[in-house]
Parts: structure tokens; C-alpha cells; sequence
């Protein structure tokens, strides 16, 4: 018991914490006052629209941009330029996986595998190769890689010291919907798997729904809601778009009945409705029985939703 | 530090852009020997034509040592530009990549980043000198064979015998890789300023274009600057082929760029330790 007590604590303690992070260039505020931890084996999902601090927080915790108050503490220690061995916990790809274009993706990999402390055997190179689907072009010269290749080679590159957190900021940016989903099932498999703990931005709120555990929302620099990614939203309850047929009077009837409470916003051709998503075949009923032609039903994701409502100003 | 220097120059010697200037430097000196070889007797007449009047100049003039001393004046001002090409880009160039922020969240310090950047810059400039070696004395001598040297001036001749001229190339492509060294520190600076590759390079040329026309202009306040001007103690190599060989002034020469050196390496540290990445 007492043995379950400390692995259940080990695996709860904070591997990142950010503490009251300020950040400012010239007059603009990029971060301001944000705090978070970051639990070991867990996915976590910045959100924000651009330009509300995700990268710019990202590049504090990877010691890339030096705040103005507040520190960063990896795994218990402070993180500072005189203890750069903690980056050795951290692997990342911040905004998009630059590497040197002239040289092999095996070239790329070998040099960053030698950055570390650790010697990193061949076998393991061809095993990370493997891992993120790459084999057989490790010796292609990385110019002639797709978008999506380079990604992974990023991916590959953060793993390569075997690292307890990887920070990932946009990764499915530039890839086509093949390319994302196999991005995700990258990721996902990273963290279940292979115990990896994820701090992942990407403005695909769909990606983020998929594989995020926790979520930290921010909204011009300052964090408005962060958690367990099942507390926070109310997965039962979702935004619905209607697509109607435009008619005169479609919504005064509409304002007027019991729906018009969950009536979010309305317009000629379309109407928002926030509800539970079991009632939604009672409203397209209610709707036809209205006479109102229904050209399309769409339920909009529920953490783009709950998104929506936490940023709309 | 042994393993990121390695790393730096594995990157460097990969890079096609590095070959370009040992292409240059051959395609110098290859164009300025086959001059020599077909209009050098002509050339020589026309330089002595002054001398020849007081003295009897016997014996192989046109020789290797002659030739390669032609090319040094001509290649050395230009080494410099050859250099920044490197050292601009080993920061800036980076940044530019997008290879800088990756880099920089390894578990390697900035200062050991700016060191093995430095240090490689520096490893590339005396390989090039070291190039320069090869295709101007040794081609040269290869070609013209050995003979005594004479070093002209605007006023008179200095007559360097055969066996006393290897030792002063040595010394003066020893003092040409101590020169570059400035060069290399002064790119490394600029280039961790800005994250666009061609800035660098281009400001290099500039400062040290300018800086050179400043130290050769015979004005009373460009006069009382020159001391001071690193441009002014980088052609201190020529003093290796006077007689006697000015070792006081060299000493001054070396120590001047040494300190410009120091000073700009520790400059670029102290400033990249300072720096958002925001590339």
C-alpha cells in the first residue's frame, strides 16, 4: 500500500512549472503572470488564437526567451543559463522542424544525438527512424523531404535523448489530413506507450480534443482556464449549426418558443444553438414541424465550443 | 567542447558554399601564374626599369617566391571578404535556417555555442591560408622554380636571398591567420546580431573596406586614427619580407589584433547570452 502511495505520488509530480511568467516586447504584453505545471505521462494542450502567447510561453520554457519575472522550474530545479543540463529532460520542435537542409535526415539526426551527454548507439538512431516512420529514407538528403517528413524528422530529433517531456508547438502545421493523422497517432502512441509527457499548441482544436489530457487556455498573455480536459468542458453540452432555407419570420418564431433560450445566434441562413446533444433530433423536428427548411445539421466539437465561448471578448 | 567543435566543422566542410572560396583563391592565383608565365619578364622590366639603371640585376628574378609574393598582395585584402562567407553565417545564418532554436534547446550553453563557432570560423580561415600556401608558394615554386627574391617598394628594393625566404612566408601566413582571426571575431559579432545570413557577411565587407581605405589615406586626422584601426595592423605580414624584419612593430601589430579579437569574442558572448530567440 504504502509502495502504491509513492508510485501514485511519483507519477503526480510536476515534471514543468511555470511560475508567474511575464514576458513583454516593447509595449506589447506577449505573457503576463502565467502559471501551470505540467504532471508526468500526461498530454497538454496550449490553446490560444495567435498571437495569445503559446509560442512565446513555449520558448520561455525552453530557455530560448528570457522573461521578464517569474521561472521555470524542471523537475524541482530552477531553470537558468547555469543549468542548462536540464534542457537534457526536454526534447522540441518549436513552430516548424528546421534542420540543415543539406544534409541527410541520418546527418540531422547523428548531429543532435551528439549533442548530448549520452553516446547514442546506431541500432537506437534506426529504432527512432522506425518509430517515427521514416525507414528507409534516413539517407535521403532532408531538401528532397516532404512537409511531412520534416516533421517527423523534428519529432525524431526531440526524441533522440529520450527525453521525459516533449514540447511541441504546431507540429501538424503545413502536413495534409493524412499527414495529421498520422502526426496525432504519432503523439498519442508517444505518450501511451512510451510514457512520454506532451505540452502541445496547435490551432486544430480537433487535434488538440484527440489527444490532450489537460488544457491551458491563453488569451492575450494571460492563462483564462487550464485543467483536466473532462472537468473543464461539459462534453454533454455542444454548439449546433443549422443551415436553413432563408424565410421571413423563421426567427421571430424561433426567439419566441422554448428553443430561443438556447439560441446562441442567429442569422438569414444559419442558427447556433447551445445544447445538450441528446435533444438535437427534438429541435430538428420542433424546426420542421415549424416549417423552417433544414439544409444542414452540424454539431461543432466541444472543445472549439468551449473554446468559443472562453476567447469570444 | 572537442565533440561540438567537430560537430561545427562537419557542418561547415559540408556546406558547398564553404568550397567556394578555395575555388576563388586557386582561380587567383592559377590566373595571376599563368600571367606571369606569359608576360612576367615583361612586367619585371617595366618594375626595375627604375633600379636597373643603378644596378645590375643578375641572376632568376622571375621566380616562385617573386610570384607568390605578387599574389599575396593581391589575395590578402580579399581573404577577409573569403572569410566572413563562414564566420557571417555561423550565427546569423542559423537564425536564418531556423536550426538556431533547435540547437539551443540542446543541453548546450550559449557561450560554448558562440566558442565552437568561433573556434571552427577560425579552423576554416587557416585552412584557407593554409590553401593559399599551397597554390601561391608551393604551385609557384612548382612552376618558376627558386631564385632570390626581390620586394619592391615605391622607393627602393630589398634583395632577400633564397635561403632566407621560406621562414619569412611562414611567418608572414602565421601573422595572415592571426589577422583573419580579427576578421572571424568581428563576423561572429555581427552575425549574432541579426538573424539574416547575407547581413553579416556584407557588413564584414563593408567595416572592413572602409576601414582599410581610412588606414591608406594620408590625412592628418585619418593619421591619428590609423593606430587604431585593426585594418591598419592586418598588412603587418609584409613586414616578414623587410630587412631587417621590423619585429617590434609586428609584436604591436599582433598584440593590437589580439586585444580586437578578445575583445569582440567576449562582446558577441556577452551579447548571445542576452538574446531572445525569437528566430
Amino acid at each position: 500500500m504504502f509502495i502504491l502511495h509513492c508510485l501514485n505520488f511519483r507519477n503526480l509530480h510536476p515534471i514543468v512549472e511555470v511560475k508567474n511568467l511575464s514576458k513583454s516586447f516593447g509595449s506589447f504584453q506577449a505573457v503576463c503572470d502565467l502559471s501551470f505545471a505540467i504532471e508526468q505521462g500526461q498530454v497538454y494542450g496550449l490553446l490560444g488564437q495567435n498571437g495569445a502567447g503559446k509560442s512565446t510561453t513555449m520558448r520561455m520554457m525552453l530557455g530560448l526567451i528570457f522573461p521578464d519575472k517569474g521561472s521555470v522550474h524542471i523537475k524541482g530545479k530552477e531553470f537558468n543559463s547555469n543549468n542548462i543540463q536540464l534542457l537534457q529532460h526536454i526534447g522540441a520542435i518549436i513552430e516548424k522542424p528546421d534542420m540543415y537542409l543539406y544534409l541527410s535526415g541520418w546527418e540531422n539526426l547523428k548531429i543532435f544525438a551528439a549533442l548530448g551527454k549520452n553516446k547514442i548507439s546506431k541500432a537506437r538512431l534506426s529504432e527512432i527512424f522506425e518509430q517515427v516512420g521514416l525507414s528507409g529514407r534516413e539517407k535521403d538528403i532532408v531538401k528532397a523531404y516532404s512537409q511531412g517528413m520534416k516533421q517527423r524528422l523534428g519529432i525524431a530529433i526531440a526524441m533522440v535523448h529520450d527525453p521525459e517531456l516533449l514540447i511541441l508547438d504546431e507540429p501538424t502545421n503545413g502536413l495534409d489530413p493524412q499527414g495529421i493523422a498520422e502526426m496525432r497517432a504519432l503523439i498519442i502512441s508517444l505518450s501511451k506507450e512510451h510514457g512520454k509527457t506532451v505540452l502541445i499548441s496547435s490551432h486544430l482544436l480537433y487535434e488538440i480534443e484527440q489527444m490532450a489530457t489537460h488544457m491551458v487556455v491563453l488569451h492575450k498573455g494571460k492563462k483564462i482556464a487550464g485543467g483536466r480536459v473532462d472537468e473543464l468542458m461539459h462534453p454533454d453540452e455542444t454548439l449546433v449549426d443549422i443551415i436553413i432555407e432563408p424565410r421571413v419570420g423563421n426567427l421571430i418564431s424561433i426567439e419566441s418558443s422554448s428553443w430561443g433560450q438556447r439560441l446562441v445566434s442567429a442569422s438569414e441562413r444559419a442558427l447556433t444553438f447551445k445544447l445538450n446533444r441528446e435533444i438535437v433530433p427534438e429541435l430538428v423536428k420542433w424546426l420542421a414541424d415549424e416549417g423552417v427548411g433544414i439544409l444542414e445539421v452540424r454539431s461543432k466539437h466541444s472543445l472549439e465550443a468551449y473554446f468559443l465561448s472562453l476567447t469570444n471578448d | 567542447m572537442t565533440k561540438l567543435l567537430q560537430i561545427e566543422l562537419y557542418k561547415i566542410f559540408k556546406k558547398p558554399r564553404t568550397y567556394i572560396s578555395f575555388g576563388i583563391v586557386a582561380a587567383i592565383a592559377f590566373v595571376i601564374q599563368l600571367a606571369m608565365t606569359a608576360g612576367g619578364k615583361e612586367y619585371l622590366d617595366f618594375g626595375l626599369q627604375g633600379v636597373s639603371e643603378q644596378f645590375d640585376i643578375q641572376g632568376k628574378i622571375l621566380n616562385g617566391y617573386l610570384v607568390a609574393y605578387l599574389i599575396l598582395q593581391s589575395l590578402l585584402i580579399h581573404i577577409p571578404l573569403l572569410v566572413a562567407l563562414v564566420a557571417g553565417d555561423a550565427i546569423a545564418g542559423e537564425a536564418n535556417m531556423g536550426t538556431l532554436r533547435l540547437l539551443l534547446t540542446q543541453p548546450i550553453s550559449r557561450t560554448q555555442v558562440v566558442l565552437v563557432k568561433w573556434l571552427a570560423s577560425i579552423i576554416y580561415s587557416i585552412a584557407l591560408i593554409v590553401w593559399l600556401a599551397i597554390v601561391a608558394l608551393f604551385l609557384s615554386l612548382l612552376i618558376f622554380g627558386r631564385g632570390d627574391m626581390i620586394n619592391l617598394k615605391s622607393d627602393t628594393f630589398i634583395l632577400i636571398l633564397k635561403d632566407d625566404v621560406m621562414w619569412r612566408y611562414a611567418g608572414a601566413f602565421a601573422f595572415a591567420s592571426l589577422a583573419m582571426t580579427t576578421i572571424v571575431s568581428l563576423s561572429i559579432l555581427l552575425s549574432a546580431f541579426t538573424d539574416n545570413g547575407i547581413g553579416p557577411i556584407v557588413a564584414t565587407m563593408g567595416i572592413v573596406i572602409v576601414l582599410t581605405i581610412l588606414s591608406n589615406l594620408e590625412l592628418p586626422l585619418f593619421k591619428m586614427i590609423r593606430p587604431y584601426l585593426f585594418t591598419t595592423h592586418m598588412i603587418g605580414w609584409k613586414g616578414f619580407f623587410d630587412d631587417p624584419v621590423p619585429y617590434r612593430s609586428i609584436g604591436k601589430s599582433a598584440i593590437a589584433l589580439g586585444v580586437y579579437t578578445l575583445g569582440m569574442l567576449l562582446a558577441t558572448i556577452a551579447y548571445f547570452n542576452k538574446k531572445d530567440i525569437r528566430s
